[in-house]
């Protein structure tokens, strides 16, 4: 069974296309001065009618992950363990994402990461999955 | 403060036996509101025409029109029609609007029923079953940000959003595992002299749940709800009703509720649930403080989400749930009684009336009517709710004066 693929809509097209690219970019806000993600219509919180899109490093830092020993649904069952974890961009926003090229036990909260580009051999999209950074910085804080 | 008077009491309530592998489908969703809500009227002893108000939830016989396909299935025509989409924080939510209906003079009594799991109900003969979600993901129509951001990583499912969350508490403030499985293993006290109860007769101890096998690390199998078939409902209703109840009433003194995100990676802090903000604005609108309850009923989907809500109601300093656990027997025949009936993992998770088992619980110590688990005083309930990943709560205050 194939996994699911994202549909991307009118709105959030410009991210999926930067990723075909292998390049990361996301909405932000000049009145706000803060980057966005998921793309949104309006900026979250302010509301403000200004998103724009910028590309960014795609650096990010691992907020906290889980390891699922049986899959989360059938798609998955070849793909076991799972190493589903929520990352923060350097420049701010936070995401969902899957690890690969990790051995489980040597992930840590606060690790640096690095993307992955996965294209997708049928279809013109590109998920964007997270590996361990080669070189480990100072451990930044988070909440 | 704002809020509340105290003017509204939950006087009857219902809550069936949590059946896990049921033998034969379940009534209709409709029509086990219906048994609900003729259990609930007939618990409280009021006449059914005296219902004037609804709170409903999702059903599976339709996607719109709810309350008004209730009223109509019911006979009941109400002036509050309401229908409410938060989860795990349903029963929670639907109590205090029903109290608020009540206060505002709208209404004299309002049901508050949600049937249980829809796994079991009949399948039609003549046409295909309605399309069911994607392997349970909660919202993966086209153009959701979970369908599109989320599901294709394979985030599915809520175990691992809670193992996420369960991993961030403990690099900050350290995982006592002994800890969590205590919750579970001191709940089970509970459902053990709750016959009602799925796990009634089968004690555990923290060193079965540590020996039960990882689900997503670091949550072991006997720290996860059991989903079950059941059903659970209130009838809150005025001053003028409450007189004439067959039972003591539990009164609806504060309650708060704060949604904050939906997915676990878009909260502003994973460490800071809105159980924080949620629990200070009931308790100062019933005018009380943590010390003074007798009861905590807390939403127990995992033992994680227990620890969190202990600290962010204000029992305990944040990052110390642990050893407040460690410290406290959490039976009802200990010092800080929670979870009285067994809570959800050990009553069993009747699916979306899950929630209304700690409205209830609470209901019955205050009433009186908790069995053999009786507490043997129980004048002030704290009920919290949960919906989503932490995202959804309510904090509840209920007390048999006031």
């Amino acid at each position: 069974m194939n996994t699911p693929l994202p549909d991307p809509t009118p709105l959030t097209m410009p991210f999926w296309e930067g990723l075909r690219g292998h390049r990361i970019r996301i909405q932000y806000s000049p009145s706000a001065d803060r980057y966005v993600f998921y793309p949104r219509a309006v900026t979250p919180g302010t509301l403000a009618n200004d998103l724009e899109w910028r590309e960014i490093s795609g650096a990010a830092t691992l907020i906290t992950y889980a390891i699922a020993q049986r899959p989360t649904a059938p798609p998955w069952q070849d793909s076991t363990p799972q190493i589903l974890a929520v990352l923060e961009w350097t420049e701010g926003p936070r995401f969902t994402s899957s690890i690969v090229d990790a051995d489980p036990p040597a992930l840590s909260v606060g690790m640096q990461m690095e993307p992955v580009f996965m294209d997708d051999a049928d279809t013109d999209l590109t998920l964007l999955y997270y590996r361990p950074a080669k070189v480990q910085g100072v451990r930044p804080r988070f909440g | 403060m704002t809020g509340l008077k105290g003017d509204a009491a939950i006087v009857g309530l219902v809550e069936l036996a949590p059946v896990r592998r049921p033998s034969a489908p379940s009534p209709m969703t409709l029509e086990q509101i219906a048994l609900l809500a003729s259990r609930v009227i007939e618990d409280a002893g009021i006449e059914p025409t005296a219902v004037d108000g609804i709170i409903t939830t999702r059903i599976a016989e339709s996607t719109k029109f709810v309350p008004s396909t209730i009223v109509e299935y019911l006979g009941l025509p109400v002036n509050y029609a309401e229908f409410v989409d938060l989860g795990g924080a349903n029963a929670t939510a639907g109590v205090w609007r029903a109290a608020a209906a009540i206060e505002l003079g709208l209404c004299s009594a309002v049901l508050v029923v949600i049937p249980g799991a829809a796994e079991s109900l009949p399948t039609p003969t003549r046409r295909p079953a309605a399309p069911t979600s994607y392997f349970g993901a909660s919202s993966a129509e086209f153009g959701s940000p979970q369908a599109e951001f989320e599901i294709p990583y394979g985030l599915i499912g809520q175990n691992v959003p809670y193992a996420q969350i369960a991993r961030r508490y403990g690099d900050a403030y350290g995982y006592d595992s002994y800890a969590l499985a205590k919750i579970a293993a001191d709940q089970r006290t509970n459902a053990c002299a709750t016959p009602d109860a799925v796990f009634f007769g089968k004690k555990i101890t923290v060193e079965d749940v540590l020996a039960s096998p990882i689900i997503a690390d670091p949550i072991h199998m006997l720290e996860v709800v059991m989903p079950c078939q059941g059903g659970a409902g209130v009838l809150v209703v005025n001053r003028e009703l409450a007189a004439q109840s067959k039972h003591r009433p539990a009164w609806v003194t504060g309650f708060g509720e704060r949604v904050t995100n939906k997915s676990l990676a878009y909260a502003k802090d994973l460490l800071v649930t809105p159980m924080e903000a949620a629990a200070q604005r009931a308790f100062a609108m019933a005018n009380i403080g943590p010390g003074e309850v007798d009861l905590v009923s807390l939403y127990d989907c995992y033992t994680i989400t227990v620890l969190m809500t202990l600290e962010d109601a204000g029992f305990c300093p944040r990052g110390e749930g642990a050893r407040f656990v460690r410290d406290h027997d959490l039976t009802f025949r200990g010092d800080f009684p929670l979870n009285t009936a067994g809570g959800q993992l050990s009553f069993g998770q009747a699916g979306a009336a899950g929630g209304m088992h700690h409205v209830c619980d609470a209901v019955r110590q205050i009433m009186g009517r908790a069995g053999d688990a009786q507490l043997k005083q129980c004048a002030t309930a704290f009920v919290s709710g949960n919906g989503g990943i932490m995202s959804e709560q309510i904090a509840l205050i209920l007390q048999g004066e006031r």
